[in-house]
């Protein structure tokens, strides 16, 4: 077992809205991360994933606020940090996060070098402009981008070189985690593979030293992480290697994800598809016993009478219901 | 599949161009196909390789700049508004965004009673169109007793989406046209939305064609597949022949980059190219 | 709609621009039934009357019953009241001459001077270095000091018509009261006189009505020309947009108060009614209007909802009027008011140049301030005659401004917080 880079424990963020009411979007989500691995997030939209990711960086602003739990990167327990040091001494060189649509959100008036100069400087204010250039050449043709995208503006690259540059820069700092929320989801194929090989090089060159990946394109979580976590209502689910959590799903609702992949491959034409019925719950009143009771075809009385935990089984994976494995495969091979 | 095809729609030359002189851009170019009765096509593409401008020519929603739509065996003609809404009773479409589609301003009953009239149930009784609606809102499993006086967007995305596939159950047109209908809407409800669009087509022998960017979408529902880029039709053909042994490099890079699960995805061939 | 209404009134912005624009309304639909004088009669000879309540001396004099009342301080406020500035430093300088030190002697604190007075003026005593004449000055000072200070009353006499002998008919004494309310003729000129003696409180309150009056149908001019437009251009596209978007920007260009002050001066003095001139500014300040909605509109084109409304067989206008109308409704709102307080305001601009309606008919806002700057009442200090006109103009157009902000906040979901 490698050293742990990043551990989570039982972290739990809220959203109060403008009518003063509180939504639990990330509930008691424990998670480690070993230096050299990979973990990626999958669920639907509004299953929590997103809001996991801002809530990991420990910069809290409203409408998130920060409940319980603690962040701990490299040995370092970041929760509870005030909002200026977090910014100062973590963000940037502990943990990185590529926003969703990053991409689009640079400012158009400003050339690459300026966001990185931005960058250096929050800091290190002392960096001359000529160290940042060299600096920033260096590690620009490492990952294969030309230096001469530091003198461009953004809307001069193409979708596919802008999120590589918006990647490059975030781990400029060589931060020890990167979490990385849907960075291919707008660009073609082509672009994407490219983007996922770039992101594949941080890890092996050790630029960075471990990845939080989060997308709701499971082929592609598939190929890209070591560990697939399920979210599920702001908890999680299932939690596993990447190859046991699509082809022995234990959870119903990751089991349902897992069974309504898609890919352009010889005999899956006339696979039938896995359809889950039912909408996830409000989180404003999430039910008090399994949230996933009212969409399960193997819904018992209890499940909505008690609170189901996780429960962990061999090689460290872990599901949350109150059903034991065994069973639920043969549920599963009889269905 | 009927063993006889009958061609349903069909294109010679078709094409768009956008803008004059320098801004000229050419979106779709000499584009030519058939659409057989009752089959199910993929029109495949990336962003900007001009499949939706091909499928508003297709609607009527944008006028050709050059080349002929055949419907049913005769040269389209959509000149005046009563010759548009004649075709558009034959013709009809499902669109990406569920919650764009819909005037938020008109309840689940007005999209509905719409469609009646627009199928000339105009005079119809009103307990005649309410049978009618609760029989297209139970194709796709939802409740028209628990929908009247609601608004469209208080349902969520899978349902909106299943409310307009109700739509289209009663305007039984003769070709539907889904523009990415689940690009927007969860990976667990899609296979509800597909089997449903499926399902239609049996009920009523329509033609279904998917615009879509999704090889494996397209692979799973069609029968026949165009890949299109840069506003031409790169390879055409059925979906084994096409997605499974392509022949063209376009294609054959666009398969090989889609990432994978039974088979290996190479990562160890990629280049960057810093265009 | 009930859902958007309320959230609307949540809006504390709307909510403070709603109270004050009501309160506004309210006064002037309200004021008219209770003063119901015409609001351009003059009533006072003469201008600028300043503000507070006036009594007739003649009925207060010839009050029925009259009451004695002892107050202490009667005779220190009359004094005091009665003692002129000139009068004090007149005394102020004869005390120093007569070697009073300077830090004794207070010329605002009325008792302790005429107190000094009493103890050290002698009318006899010879100030050095004073001439004869400086020393009788100081007598009359003094003499109408002690008339000040006398304590006899008035002797009251009516002319006999017959004989034309002056006979004695009653004494007022200093003690003598009437009460205001048996006083039959009292006026409370809450903002005084402006300068051909109308009462300002009244004439603003019209004027107001009138400015409201204005502003409202030039923003519904305004509103509807741009809607109309923007619509057309946007919806239809293609050379109709062209030709639109030709004239708009045309307009655009050509400075629209410019514009108004042409049109106002050729259509010439005795046309303009307050009802031209509000057909005028609405007819030169369509522009922005126009332009905002076709913009709306032009985006909202394309969207998929009017697309499914086309394949549904609708005809233009219908698509125009339930596809297109209701997304921009929110937006055209805000547009009218903000047109409201602009017809206002141009209105005010126009008059203050002297281009307004015909000065004889009603009053405006606008017009108030014009007779107010001609009778140059800022440089002789009557405040009332414009100050009030100005706080009503922004206060109309600030709490338009307000709604409209709150309206902004709810309708737009970027500023939603």
């Amino acid at each position: 077992m490698g050293k742990v880079i990043l551990e989570v424990r039982e972290l739990t963020t809220k959203y109060i809205t403008r009518f003063r009411e509180d939504v639990y979007a990330v509930d008691h989500v424990s998670l480690k991360v070993e230096e050299g691995k990979s973990l990626g997030i999958a669920g639907e939209s509004g299953c929590g994933k997103s809001t996991l990711a801002l809530s990991l960086m420990g910069y809290y602003f409203p409408p998130l606020h920060y409940m319980s739990g603690d962040i701990i990167i490299d040995g370092k327990n970041i929760s509870g940090m005030k909002p200026d040091d977090i910014r100062k001494s973590v963000l940037g060189t502990e943990i990185a996060y590529i926003p969703q649509a990053a991409m689009n959100a640079l400012n158009p008036t400003q050339k690459v070098i300026n966001f990185i100069e931005d960058v250096i400087r929050a800091h290190d204010n002392t960096a001359s402009n000529k160290y940042i250039y060299e600096m920033a050449r260096v590690s620009f043709e490492k990952l294969g981008l030309p230096a001469d995208v530091l003198q461009k503006y953004p809307v001069e690259l193409s979708g596919g070189m802008k999120q590589r540059t918006v990647i490059a820069i975030s781990a400029i700092l060589s931060p020890k985690v990167l979490i990385a929320d849907e960075p291919s989801s707008a660009l073609d194929v082509t672009s994407q593979k490219m983007v996922i090989k770039m992101l594949r090089n941080l890890m092996e060159d050790g630029i960075i030293k471990s990845m939080i990946f989060i997308t709701h394109e499971l082929p592609l979580l598939y190929n890209v992480t070591d560990d697939i976590m399920v979210m599920y209502a702001g908890q999680i689910v299932e939690k596993g290697s990447a190859k046991e959590t699509v082809f022995d799903p234990l959870h119903p609702y990751a089991k349902g994800l897992m069974g309504s992949i898609i890919v352009p491959e010889e005999g899956l034409r006339n696979v039938k598809l896995t359809a889950i019925p039912g909408v996830p719950p409000n989180l404003k009143k999430p039910p008090s016993g399994c949230r996933f009771a009212e969409r399960c075809k193997f819904v018992m009385p209890q499940c909505r009478a008690i609170s189901v935990g996780i429960r962990e089984v061999e090689n460290g994976r872990e599901y949350r219901c109150i059903i034991p494995e065994d069973q639920l495969r043969e549920a599963y091979k009889n269905a | 599949m009927p063993k006889e095809k009958k061609l349903c729609l069909s294109g010679k030359g078709l094409t768009k161009v956008f803008g004059l002189g320098r801004q000229k851009t050419v979106a779709v170019d000499h584009v030519d196909f058939d659409f057989y009765e009752g089959e199910i096509v993929s029109i495949v593409g990336e962003s900007g390789s001009g499949k939706t401008t091909l499928a508003k020519m297709l609607l009527g929603l944008i006028s050709t700049t050059e080349g002929e739509i055949y419907f049913q065996g005769a040269k389209r003609d959509i000149s005046s508004q009563r010759k548009k809404q004649e075709y558009w009773k034959d013709i009809q479409a499902i669109f990406q965004d569920p919650f764009s589609s819909y005037n938020i301003f008109n309840k689940i009953d007005a999209v509905l009673l719409d469609c009646i009239n627009m199928r000339g149930g105009r005079n119809l009784p009103y307990a005649k169109k309410v049978e009618m609606m609760t029989e297209a809102c139970g194709f796709v499993n939802l409740k028209f007793e628990e929908l009247t006086n609601k608004y469209p967007f208080e349902l969520s995305g899978g349902q909106m989406q299943r409310l307009m596939i109700a739509r289209i159950f009663l305007l039984k047109p003769k070709i539907l046209l889904a523009d990415e209908p689940t690009s927007m809407i969860d990976a667990c409800s899609r296979a509800t939305i597909l089997d449903y669009l499926i399902q239609l087509r049996d009920e009523i022998g329509m033609t279904l064609i998917f615009i879509t960017h999704d090889i494996g979408l397209a692979y799973y529902v069609s029968d026949s597949v165009y890949i299109m880029e840069h506003g031409k039709i790169v390879e055409r053909g059925t979906a084994d022949e096409v997605i499974l042994h392509p022949k063209e490099t376009y294609t054959q890079r666009l398969i090989n980059d889609v990432p994978k699960i039974y088979e290996e995805w190479d990562l160890s061939t990629v280049t960057f190219s810093n265009k | 709609m009930k859902h958007t209404l309320q959230q609307v009134f949540r809006s504390g912005k709307f909510q403070l621009g709603f109270v004050i624009f009501t309160t506004i309304i309210l006064t002037v639909i309200i004021y008219p039934m209770i003063i119901t004088d015409p609001p351009l009669s003059i009533i006072g000879q003469g201008t600028f009357f300043p503000p507070g309540i006036y009594v007739s001396t003649y009925d207060a004099v010839n009050s029925p019953t009259t009451y004695t009342l002892n107050l202490r301080d009667a005779a220190a406020k009359r004094i005091a009241n009665r003692l002129s500035k000139e009068d004090r430093l007149a005394m102020q300088e004869w005390l120093l001459a007569d070697g009073v030190p300077a830090s004794e002697i207070d010329i605002n604190d009325t008792g302790k001077l005429l107190a000094l007075w009493e103890t050290k003026y002698d009318p006899k005593a010879k100030v050095e270095g004073m001439t004869f004449a400086r020393q009788r000055y100081f007598q009359r000072v003094n003499a109408s000091i002690q008339g000040i200070m006398s304590t006899e009353g008035f002797t009251l006499g009516v002319k006999n018509p017959e004989s034309g002998v002056l006979e004695e008919t009653g004494t007022i004494n200093q003690s003598d009261f009437v009460n205001i309310n048996q006083v039959p003729n009292v006026r409370f000129l809450v903002l005084g006189t402006d300068n051909f003696g109308r009462d300002v409180l009244t004439e603003l309150i019209s004027a107001t009505r009138v400015s409201l009056m204005i502003g409202f149908i030039a923003g519904l001019i305004a509103t509807l020309i741009g809607l109309t437009l923007g619509l057309l251009a946007g919806y239809i596209g293609g050379l109709v947009d062209d030709i639109i978007m030709f004239v708009t920007n045309l307009f655009t260009v050509i400075p629209s108060f410019v514009l108004l002050i042409l049109i106002s001066f050729s259509i010439g003095q005795e046309q303009r009614g307050a009802v031209t001139v509000a057909i005028v500014i609405g007819f030169t300040s369509w522009v922005w209007t126009a332009r905002a909605v076709r913009a709306q509109v032009v985006s909202l084109r394309n969207r998929d909802h009017v697309n499914l409304s086309k394949l549904s067989g609708h005809s233009i206008v219908h698509i125009i009027l339930t596809d297109i109308l209701p997304y921009i409704a929110s937006y055209v709102v805000m547009a009218l008011i903000l047109q409201i307080s602009s017809g206002i305001l141009a209105e005010a601009s126009l008059s203050i140049l002297g281009l307004g309606p015909k000065t004889t008919e009603v009053p405006t806002l606008g017009l108030m301030m014009n007779w107010a700057m001609i009778y140059q009442a800022h440089v002789q200090g009557s405040w009332w005659a414009y100050f009030p006109v100005l706080l009503t103009i922004a206060l109309i157009t600030f709490s338009m401004n307000l709604m409209n902000t709150g309206l902004d906040q709810v309708f737009n979901p970027a500023l939603r917080d």
